[in-house]
């Protein structure tokens, strides 16, 4: 949660990294991507107030919420940034202690996988991980905290 | 506006053609050259910082911006065009070293009859056999003429791998189906990760011919002909949409740019966004004067120069063409004009995703690495009674998986794509999961091509590039074939279950294929038939220069790049041996 408000507030929440020019063309096959006028903030903020009351329902009803809209563009923004914060590296509020990376034995920024590339045939090879700050010894801004170009 | 002192040479885009060109004529002529280049400046220091999945691959810190500017696409010409809102099939760079930082440094080189295609195909099979509406046509330049350029180009850019055709010796283990080299690979192959060793031995146990996928990543340390030193890939997996932390992968910001930069006569100006060619083609004798770029400051100036090269991206080169008035635009009603013509983009996908019971340790890998076979590449193989022409490579690669991405690629057995049961079976999948992919070629149709786009504009209020493509049945039918392929091999390695890829339907915008659009500045023979000629010269303004993939005529199979850097060489030895002597069209 704490990586989804962030990435809202940042610049892309309010669609710094896409094309907003209109005409815009909200029916457009699956083939062009979506072509919506809405940013990310807005998208959040209009499908959120259907899932008012969310937190109260049994797991079950909350399934059946969720099936309800699993076609919107709502929801597809809201997997793929679950996803995201389950995975991104920690410096940008998801991922606590790492533990996604541990789930998939993703070892995050290694500085040398050279002795291991060809071997470990077959077996599990997941060292432990480290965030980017580990790796380098500093911290790095993260996209969220400014605009990129 | 501004008018800044004359230059020689102005070149336009600083990434592998513009720097290549740059390094040449400083390193060979008096000249004065200016190298335009719209992005910022890039340092292996930075791509340490950038070993972030989310910045880097997911929200694609290297690449083109698109809310300032991207290209629109529509299947045909009755439709109307949408906007690219965010890139996606395709993933051009900016910067300094432009796509060629992020890229994944695979480097074949073409199949020789790609150069001829028509007249090879009609050889073997007849006129007939041309899918309808093809505008297949021979480059004017063949695979004997670039062999040595190629030899050049690997040689710079410390290419590993290992040949299969050694003057015409076929050697195992290489690729036999390759076109004769002169020379080995510059340095040894990289090591073997499992996946693409499964993937050898399948490959073998069913009579096929598997090789090292050739690729500009280093496996030891090499010193190139330019005196550039570079030290050996660590696998760290942070490649393609990443530039290199340590160098290990040639890009245009670590074996060219640091040979620029010690040339007083060559200066890099980054932040400098060009908005036209200025020139008088209209008038006898015409020529490109100069170009009007907005600088760093955000002010508009020109810069006039004796010689122009234009060596941005297919997009650009193809935009600012348009947007300039340098050459005839194609019409697909009438077939008259060539600029913009003969849009392609290779066939890519991931043939047969594959399921098995051991875990692949795919965090580790780099680009290219990998293992892959050319057996159903071009013309080997007979087409006499296949539905489709042509054919690619299938390949097994560890590029470095990191999560957010792959995450969720699960059996077609497993319906659910949320929820307890999803997230259980996504864990249990997540490091035995790969595929076995293709990468073929897209033929040339008269209904594929680039202008400019009626309705959506830039930033600054110039129009749009707009690209009207579309599969047509070959390429469907190329697909529905290599998918069969791949299947027999990943279950010949052992794969629990697999997903075979369902088939090609319209352009997909989303899905990222490569990024290898090519055409519509093409070269050709006699200028009816192509935008520049065989030594990449302007058709209608002699000095005028185009450099890139937007030069091919039609696709192969081989990512684009080592075709683009030999084409390089052999225009800057052109220029600097004959056009400099005596200024004008080149006979």
């Amino acid at each position: 949660m704490i990586y989804i408000d962030r990435q809202l507030s940042g610049p892309y929440g309010r669609d710094r990294y896409r094309y907003t020019s209109g005409p815009f063309e909200e029916n457009a096959a699956r083939e062009f991507g979506y072509q919506g006028k809405a940013t990310p903030r807005e998208t959040y903020r209009e499908g959120l107030k259907d899932l008012k009351g969310f937190d109260r329902l049994t797991p079950e009803e909350q399934d059946k919420k969720l099936q309800q809209i699993e076609s919107s563009h709502f929801f597809a923004l809201l997997r793929q940034n679950t996803i995201e914060g389950m995975f991104c590296d920690p410096m940008h509020g998801g991922n606590v202690d790492m533990l996604g990376w541990q789930l998939v034995g993703f070892p995050g920024p290694r500085m040398s996988n050279y002795d291991d590339f060809d071997k470990h045939y077959g077996e599990a090879f997941h060292p432990k991980p480290i965030s980017l700050e580990q790796a380098l010894g500093r911290r790095v801004r993260p996209s969220e905290d400014e605009d990129l170009k | 506006m501004k008018t800044l002192p004359s230059t020689d040479v102005v070149i336009i885009g600083g990434g592998w053609t513009g720097l290549l060109m740059a390094k040449e004529l400083g390193a060979r002529t008096s000249l004065s050259v200016v190298v335009l280049e719209r992005g910022g400046p890039r340092t292996m220091q930075d791509y340490m910082a950038g070993m972030d999945e989310l910045d880097y691959f997911v929200r694609m810190h290297m690449m083109q911006d698109p809310s300032q500017e991207t290209v629109t696409l529509r299947h045909n010409a009755n439709e109307r065009a949408l906007p690219i809102r965010q890139f996606g099939a395709f993933l051009p760079g900016s910067g300094v070293g432009g796509t060629g930082e992020h890229w994944g440094a695979v480097y074949p080189r073409l199949q020789p009859d790609c150069f001829e295609m028509y007249s090879k195909t009609v050889a073997r099979y007849g006129a007939k056999k041309l899918p309808e509406e093809h505008s297949i046509q021979d480059w004017g330049v063949t695979y004997d003429e670039m062999e040595p350029y190629y030899t050049r180009s690997e040689q710079m850019a410390g290419v590993t791998g290992k040949a299969g055709n050694l003057r015409g010796k076929k050697i195992e283990g290489g690729n036999v189906f390759e076109g004769w080299r002169s020379a080995e690979y510059p340095n040894p192959p990289s090591k073997t990760p499992y996946f693409s060793s499964m993937f050898r031995e399948a490959a073998k146990s069913l009579g096929y011919h598997p090789y090292p996928t050739p690729a500009a990543i280093l496996s030891q340390t090499y010193t190139n002909p330019d005196g550039i030193t570079r030290s050996a890939c660590v696998f760290c997996g942070y490649c393609e949409r990443n530039g290199c932390m340590i160098g290990a992968k040639a890009q245009p910001t670590n074996t060219l740019l640091p040979v620029v930069q010690r040339q007083k006569s060559v200066s890099l100006r980054s932040g400098c966004t060009v908005r036209r060619i200025v020139h008088d083609a209209a008038q006898a004798n015409g020529k490109a004067r100069g170009v009007n770029y907005i600088d760093a400051s955000g002010e508009e100036v020109f810069q006039p120069a004796d010689l122009v090269i234009l060596s941005s991206y297919t997009l650009s080169n193809n935009r600012l063409l348009l947007l300039s008035g340098a050459g005839t635009p194609y019409d697909p009603a009438t077939g008259k004009g060539t600029l913009g013509k003969n849009l392609t983009h290779q066939v890519s996908f991931p043939a047969a995703t594959s399921f098995f019971e051991k875990p692949l340790n795919r965090f580790m890998g780099a680009g290219g690495i990998g293992v892959r076979m050319s057996d159903f590449d071009g013309d080997v193989f007979d087409h006499t009674n296949l539905p489709f022409l042509r054919g690619g490579v299938l390949n097994a690669s560890m590029q470095g998986a990191q999560p957010i991405s792959p995450f969720g690629v699960l059996p077609r057995s497993i319906k659910a794509r949320w929820g307890s049961e999803w997230k259980k079976a996504s864990l249990d999948y997540y490091d035995r999961t790969s595929s076995v992919s293709f990468g073929g070629e897209q033929i040339p149709y008269k209904g594929n091509y680039f202008d400019l786009d009626p309705t959506y504009k830039d930033h600054a209020g110039d129009p749009l590039l707009r690209l009207t493509q579309n599969w047509r049945d070959n390429e469907r039918k190329m697909v529905e074939f290599m998918t069969v392929k791949a299947v027999e091999i990943a279950r010949a390695m052992g794969a629990k279950e697999i997903n075979p890829y369902p088939g090609y339907g319209d352009y997909d915008v989303t899905r990222y294929q490569s990024t290898h659009i090519q055409g519509g500045t093409m070269m050709a023979a006699s200028p009816d038939r192509g935008v520049v000629n065989t030594h990449l010269q302007h058709w209608q303004i002699p000095n005028l220069f185009v450099l890139g993939a937007s030069t091919f005529p039609n696709s192969g199979s081989a990512n684009p790049t080592p075709t683009i850097l030999a084409l390089t060489y052999r225009t800057a030895d052109i220029l600097i041996d004959r056009y400099l002597k005596k200024p004008g069209m080149l006979a």
